[in-house]
């Protein structure tokens, strides 16, 4: 990899790292922000007593937990990466330095709007659009400029034909604007205030949020990280993407039939029954579809699978593909009716939402974060292998001790609600359910805090990679020991640049 | 890796996998032409086949003024009665006679008793326990349907009837008593009240803490609240204080406290006048399951009085047992009614109240 | 032509990938949402449903303003154990004025779409105030401030105004009456007042002190004057005639 970099001195153009490293920084500060207020909020499910009204109650800060994962951490993440891709791979500098950093301040003021506004009770209450209409404008505003700063760059490319992870970026960058101007729809009570309502009422509200929740989903949570894979894999496993054709069908089919989905979030709801039933059977034609990036993702490693026992950043990558297969096999089981009409409104949804959420959002992420920051800060590799490694392991626990206690209770939930004695009487009260979820709230919390161990111990990797020490007993890719910055190796890398 | 910087077309063979690449590079990353898995391409032939079926079965597609409606016929409104049926069928047994029988009748048939136990205890707990208590304790302002004490009447006409149309609910035949607030009216003084409520504590055979105006008074007729009784109380709650229940007030007697039996509480009391709500269900449930529910309770209160339970409904501010106990409860009075099989099931509630 | 080989052109052309994926995106979001505007069928013709009184709108602000709907779903799905638990499966005409609707999707609380007139008001405040007092084995947060803050009305009828903007049948003159209707149905002391707000919302309205206090009009007051009208709006009784199932209907 190093021969790799000089070998572009001589021909790449200066690419703008800086905002590329400040996103950077600011996925991790914002993940382990978000992954704290997760496990904050899934203490207060097992002691209710955490609840401080009326800052710090479960309602307000749950959605500053999924805003602050999806939006701050997994935003922050996507900013960084597209950045990164579409300049290398077009073979540019990014178009405008000026208006990306204003990106980057946009989007952080536009999160702190948002997560203030939780707090203190301004919300529009619809999930994970809840920022209110003056959050909303300006996240658009940033966002216009996203699109032109990624349209410009790619427009002044060196290279003829676009690569594949720059049309995932495209779509998920294009696709949530259009979400994001439809579902937010609102008219202020008064140009003064915070305060707004929804331009759409009762049904019609209902499938437009989850047209927008489920496609946020489906171009933020799964296009978006998608265009990483199709970057990050194949240039850590130094091996060809496994198949063009495969890249194209998979992807135009993704984008179409992913949008139909949404009514699967509003079965036996009084939606019409002939919606509900495009979203199920959608869901189901998009198995297929989502599994081509699976397998495009894995299969880059055919041939070189060694490369994995190796490589643990690669296996992150690897185990966040298995889980992005996982929940793509899932969430069609769950879209079908009569699934759904026992895993709605239970755990079971909020296990699925995490072990993609976890497994697949924050695995690829962690993953690309370990192979870029030593990029970016010109290391030969991060502070300490063995710490990645440490890493990868006590998010699996985390992950494993999570989802499966979500599936146990949600499933135990569904089955409670729905229990009939034999005379035909229901078995139980709704607060019955609620008390038999205390020991498995007190499992997730604990799977939680694994999670978050392991999010501060990627910080720590990073603060000392950053700093330029290196780990006792480190080697580099000849097995020899590896030095700290400023002596030899390191300080020639710098001095390349 | 080599990199090359021209418009690469030409395409080569990769050497791990012997397959051709589709001779673009970028950044060092390259494409190999290796065509559709051909069990993925099958296995999303068959989810469109699946899907294409679905909606010719089923309601599927808008259009103008409606939808296709699909070969089955199917609603979701259909299915839901689908559904229910099968649980009337499984209730058919006793339904038919449940629904014809009176009280009386019920009270007589063990089967159909039993029956309507099981109806009352689940619709109980759904429904009743978030005031009254799991077990049907009661608490602080929720009376205690576990004793024979009964404000409005213990009879299964008079539990239906107050179950049917509440208390203070704003039903039009719901029970309205209202006990004039005394103190917050300026009907009496403090002063008078502080007498009348050491006279019906005495009468209960409560200790009178709080006054030391007749400490340790055997005859309570000599006490100077009984003149503000007689005038002010009497008519509703009986000139022996033994309650009224066409008026639902209280038996002042029996050490059975609503709204907690020491000065304080009863000095609020008369005070304030409580006027607690008791919702109206009829057009919540439908008439059977009132009628469950009836039978649950008078089985529940019928005669015996149990002293254990009374007691919890005067310990202090929160007279709620804790969850094991009122699971024990639950699992004691309720379930024996139903089937062994749902005392086990309960059991994890149990366990999970030892937890907190 | 192999259309692999066409993949190329908008690999070329980026604008032009950039249509091609708005269009591709739209196809479904189009087919599955215009309609909903425009069919009949979708909104059933049941009697009873009216816009929110000013007071239960403010109430339904603070319950979106502290995310009860993270917890609590307002929609009863025809299943057999939701209809036993809950009672009548929801229609989309109870929520036709809701912006935005209220369904949630989780429930970690029970459902509320008809937990009006369930409980009586203090119920609701000693629950509001700390739901372990009256349900041991709660989760749910405790909101006693709610108690202390007043509820903010003076607004009201900018609320309105904006709400008929969006489509909701409020008149010119609910909407100037707006903060004296709340006024009114939050106390009663003033009684006499009350035909006023009758004659523009009809009988079905809760007028009342909700929370205890009647000399304060807190936001309690109008949370749980929100919380008391949840599903009380469309009589079932005089509803059974009708064929909820439109469907059918047609047939
Ligand atoms: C909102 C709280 C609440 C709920 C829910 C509730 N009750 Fe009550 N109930 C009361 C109160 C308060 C009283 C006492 C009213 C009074 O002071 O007279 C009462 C009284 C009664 C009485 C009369 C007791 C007597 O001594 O005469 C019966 C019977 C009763 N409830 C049954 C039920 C049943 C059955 C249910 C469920 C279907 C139920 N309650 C649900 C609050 C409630
Ligand atoms: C108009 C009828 C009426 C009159 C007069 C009346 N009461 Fe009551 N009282 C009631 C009713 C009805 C209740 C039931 C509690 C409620 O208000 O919910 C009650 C309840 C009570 C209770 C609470 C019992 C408990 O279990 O906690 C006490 C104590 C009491 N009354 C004392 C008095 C005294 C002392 C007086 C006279 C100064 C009085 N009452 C006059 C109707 C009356
Ligand atoms: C942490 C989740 C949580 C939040 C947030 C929450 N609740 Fe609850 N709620 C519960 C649970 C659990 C129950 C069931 C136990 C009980 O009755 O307290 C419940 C029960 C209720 C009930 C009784 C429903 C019934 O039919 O028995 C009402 C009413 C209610 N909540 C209203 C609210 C309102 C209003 C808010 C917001 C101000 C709110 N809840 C916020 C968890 C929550
Ligand atoms: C330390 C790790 C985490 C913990 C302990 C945690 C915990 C929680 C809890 C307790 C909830 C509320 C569940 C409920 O209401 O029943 C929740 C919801 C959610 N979380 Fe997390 N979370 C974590 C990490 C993440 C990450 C990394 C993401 C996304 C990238 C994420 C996305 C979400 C989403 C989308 C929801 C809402 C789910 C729904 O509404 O169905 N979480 N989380
Ligand atoms: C083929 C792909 C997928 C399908 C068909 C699918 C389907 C579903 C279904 C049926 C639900 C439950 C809806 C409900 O009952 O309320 C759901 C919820 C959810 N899924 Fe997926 N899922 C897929 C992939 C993913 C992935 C990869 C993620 C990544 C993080 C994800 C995140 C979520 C979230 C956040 C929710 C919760 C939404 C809410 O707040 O209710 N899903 N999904
Ligand atoms: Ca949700
Ligand atoms: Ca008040
Ligand atoms: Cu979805």
């Amino acid at each position: 990899m190093t021969t790799d970099i000089a070998n572009n001195n001589r021909t790449t153009p200066d690419y703008n790292y800086d905002i590329v490293k400040l996103f950077v920084l600011a996925t991790i500060f914002w993940g382990v922000v978000g992954m704290s207020v997760g496990l904050f909020i899934a203490l207060q499910m097992a002691f209710p007593v955490l609840n401080v009204e009326p800052y710090l109650t479960f309602g307000r800060l749950r959605p500053l937990h999924t805003s602050g994962v999806i939006f701050a951490f997994g935003g922050s993440a996507l900013f960084a990466t597209s950045y990164y891709v579409v300049q290398r791979t077009c073979r540019v500098r990014l178009w405008s330095d000026k208006l990306s950093l204003f990106t980057f301040w946009g989007y952080q003021l536009f999160i702190l709007m948002a997560a203030l506004g939780y707090v203190t009770g301004v919300t529009q209450g619809k999930e994970y659009a809840e920022p209110e209409w003056y959050a909303d404008l300006w996240l658009t505003v940033v966002w216009v400029v996203y699109l032109l700063v990624f349209m410009m760059t790619i427009f002044k490319r060196k290279e003829p034909h676009l690569y594949v992870a720059n049309w995932f970026f495209l779509a998920f960058i294009i696709t949530v604007a259009v979400l994001h101007l439809g579902n937010g729809l609102a008219l202020p009570v008064d140009w003064r205030f915070g305060k707004s309502y929804s331009a759409f009422a009762g049904v019609q509200s209902a499938m437009i949020q989850w047209w927008y929740g489920h496609n946020a989903v489906g171009f933020f949570l799964t296009a978006g990280f998608l265009g990483m894979v199709y970057y990050f894999v194949p240039k850590r496993a130094e091996r060809p993407v496994y198949s063009y054709r495969l890249s194209i069908v998979h992807f135009w089919s993704l984008i179409f039939i992913y949008i139909w989905a949404g009514p699967h979030h509003l079965h036996y709801t009084a939606l019409p029954d002939w919606a509900q039933t495009l979203g199920m059977t959608f869901s189901i034609m998009l198995w297929m579809p989502s599994w081509g990036g699976m397998i495009n993702g894995m299969m880059t490693l055919s041939g070189a699978w060694d490369k994995l026992r190796k490589d643990p950043v690669l296996r992150f990558m690897i185990v966040a593909l298995a889980f992005y297969g996982m929940s793509t096999f899932e969430g069609p089981l769950m879209s079908i009716r009569a699934v759904n009409s026992l895993s709605h409104y239970t755990d079971w949804t909020i296990g699925h939402v995490h072990s993609g959420a976890l497994g697949w959002v924050g695995f690829i992420t962690f993953g690309c974060l370990y192979y870029l920051v030593p990029k970016l800060w010109k290391r030969e590799e991060v502070y300490s292998l063995k710490l990645v490694n440490l890493h990868l392991w006590v998010a699996t626990l985390g992950i494993v001790l999570y989802i499966t206690a979500m599936w146990v209770s949600g499933i135990m939930q569904g089955l409670m609600w729905r229990s009939y004695n034999d005379l035909g009487f229901l078995n139980f009260s709704f607060v019955e359910s609620v008390m038999a979820m205390h020991p498995f709230y007190l499992i997730r919390a604990l799977g939680g805090l694994l999670f978050l161990s392991g999010a501060l111990i990627m910080s720590y990797n990073f603060y000392r990679t950053i700093k330029g020490d290196v780990a006792e007993g480190e080697v580099d890719k000849d097995g020899n020991p590896r030095q700290a910055v400023n002596t030899s190796k390191n300080a020639q890398l710098q001095a390349a640049e | 890796m080599s990199e090359n910087n021209e418009h690469n077309t030409e395409k080569e063979i990769d050497k791990l996998t012997g397959v051709e690449t589709t001779g673009h590079e970028w950044d060092g990353l390259k494409e190999l032409n290796n065509p559709l898995p051909r069990w993925w391409l099958w296995v999303f032939y068959a989810c469109c086949l699946w899907a294409f079926g679905y909606f010719i079965v089923y309601p599927a597609w808008p259009v103008i003024g409606g939808a296709t409606k699909g070969t089955s016929g199917y609603t979701q409104y259909k299915e839901l009665r689908a559904s229910q049926d099968e649980i009337i069928k499984l209730q058919r047994e006793y339904l038919d006679r449940f629904e014809k029988a009176s009280f009386e009748e019920i009270l007589q048939d063990p089967a159909l008793y039993a029956f309507a136990n099981a109806g009352g205890a689940s619709a109980f707990k759904d429904n009743c326990a978030t005031c009254h208590g799991t077990g049907a304790q009661g608490g602080l302002g929720y009376p205690n349907l576990n004793d024979d004490d009964w404000l409005w009447g213990g009879h299964v006409d008079e539990i239906y009837t107050t179950i049917l149309h509440g208390i203070r609910s704003g039903d039009i035949d719901g029970h309205v008593s209202q006990m004039p607030a005394f103190g917050k009216e300026k009907i009496l003084t403090s002063h008078e009240i502080n007498e009348v409520v050491d006279y019906v504590l005495a009468l209960s055979g409560n200790d009178h803490k709080g006054s030391n105006d007749h400490k340790g008074s055997d005859d309570i007729s000599m006490m100077p609240g009984q003149k503000t009784f007689k005038q002010n109380c009497a008519s509703c709650h009986g000139a022996d204080g033994k309650g009224d229940k066409q008026f639902g007030a209280p038996n002042l007697t029996d050490a059975i406290w609503l709204y907690g039996g020491d000065h304080h509480d009863v000095y609020k009391t008369v005070y304030n006048a409580r006027s607690g709500v008791m919702p109206a269900w009829k057009t919540r449930l439908d008439d059977n399951t009132i009628r469950q529910l009836t039978v649950y309770l008078h089985e529940l209160g019928g005669g015996q009085v149990d002293e254990i339970e009374t007691d919890h409904a005067m310990e202090g501010d929160v007279a709620i047992p804790s969850v094991e106990e009122a699971a024990e409860m639950v699992a004691e009075t309720v379930i024996d009614a139903v089937e062994p099989q749902t005392v086990e099931e309960d059991i994890p509630v149990e366990e999970i109240g030892d937890e907190q | 032509m192999n259309p692999l080989k066409n993949h190329a052109f908008l690999e070329k052309h980026s604008l032009v990938l950039l249509i091609a994926i708005v269009v591709t995106v739209l196809i479904g979001g189009i087919i599955e949402i215009i309609p909903l505007f425009r069919q009949e069928t979708v909104i059933e013709k049941v009697e009873g449903v009216r816009p929110y009184t000013p007071l239960e709108l403010a109430g339904y602000n603070i319950y979106i303003r502290e995310g009860c709907y993270n917890c609590h779903s307002q929609q009863i799905r025809p299943l057999r154990d939701e209809v036993a638990r809950y009672g009548h499966y929801s229609l989309a005409a109870e929520s036709m004025y809701d912006h935005p609707f209220q369904w949630g999707s989780k429930r970690t609380g029970p459902d509320l779409a008809r937990v009006g007139a369930k409980y009586s008001d203090e119920w609701h405040v000693a629950h509001l105030v700390n739901p372990r007092s009256v349900v041991p084995g709660s989760i749910m947060p405790t909101y006693g401030f709610l108690l202390k803050n007043s509820a903010k009305l003076y607004d009201l009828e900018d609320h309105l105004k904006a709400q008929k903007t969006l489509g909701v049948p409020y008149s010119d003159e609910m909407a100037v009456w707006a903060v004296k209707d709340a006024k009114v149905q939050a106390t009663d002391l003033d009684r006499i007042d009350s035909d006023g707000i009758i004659s523009r919302y009809g009988e079905n309205v809760n007028i009342r002190d909700f929370d205890g206090n009647p000399k304060f009009i807190s936001e309690m007051d109008a949370l749980i004057a929100y919380l008391q009208v949840l599903g009380t709006m469309v009589d079932f009784e005089v509803t059974k005639g009708i064929n909820l199932d439109q469907e059918e209907s047609e047939e």
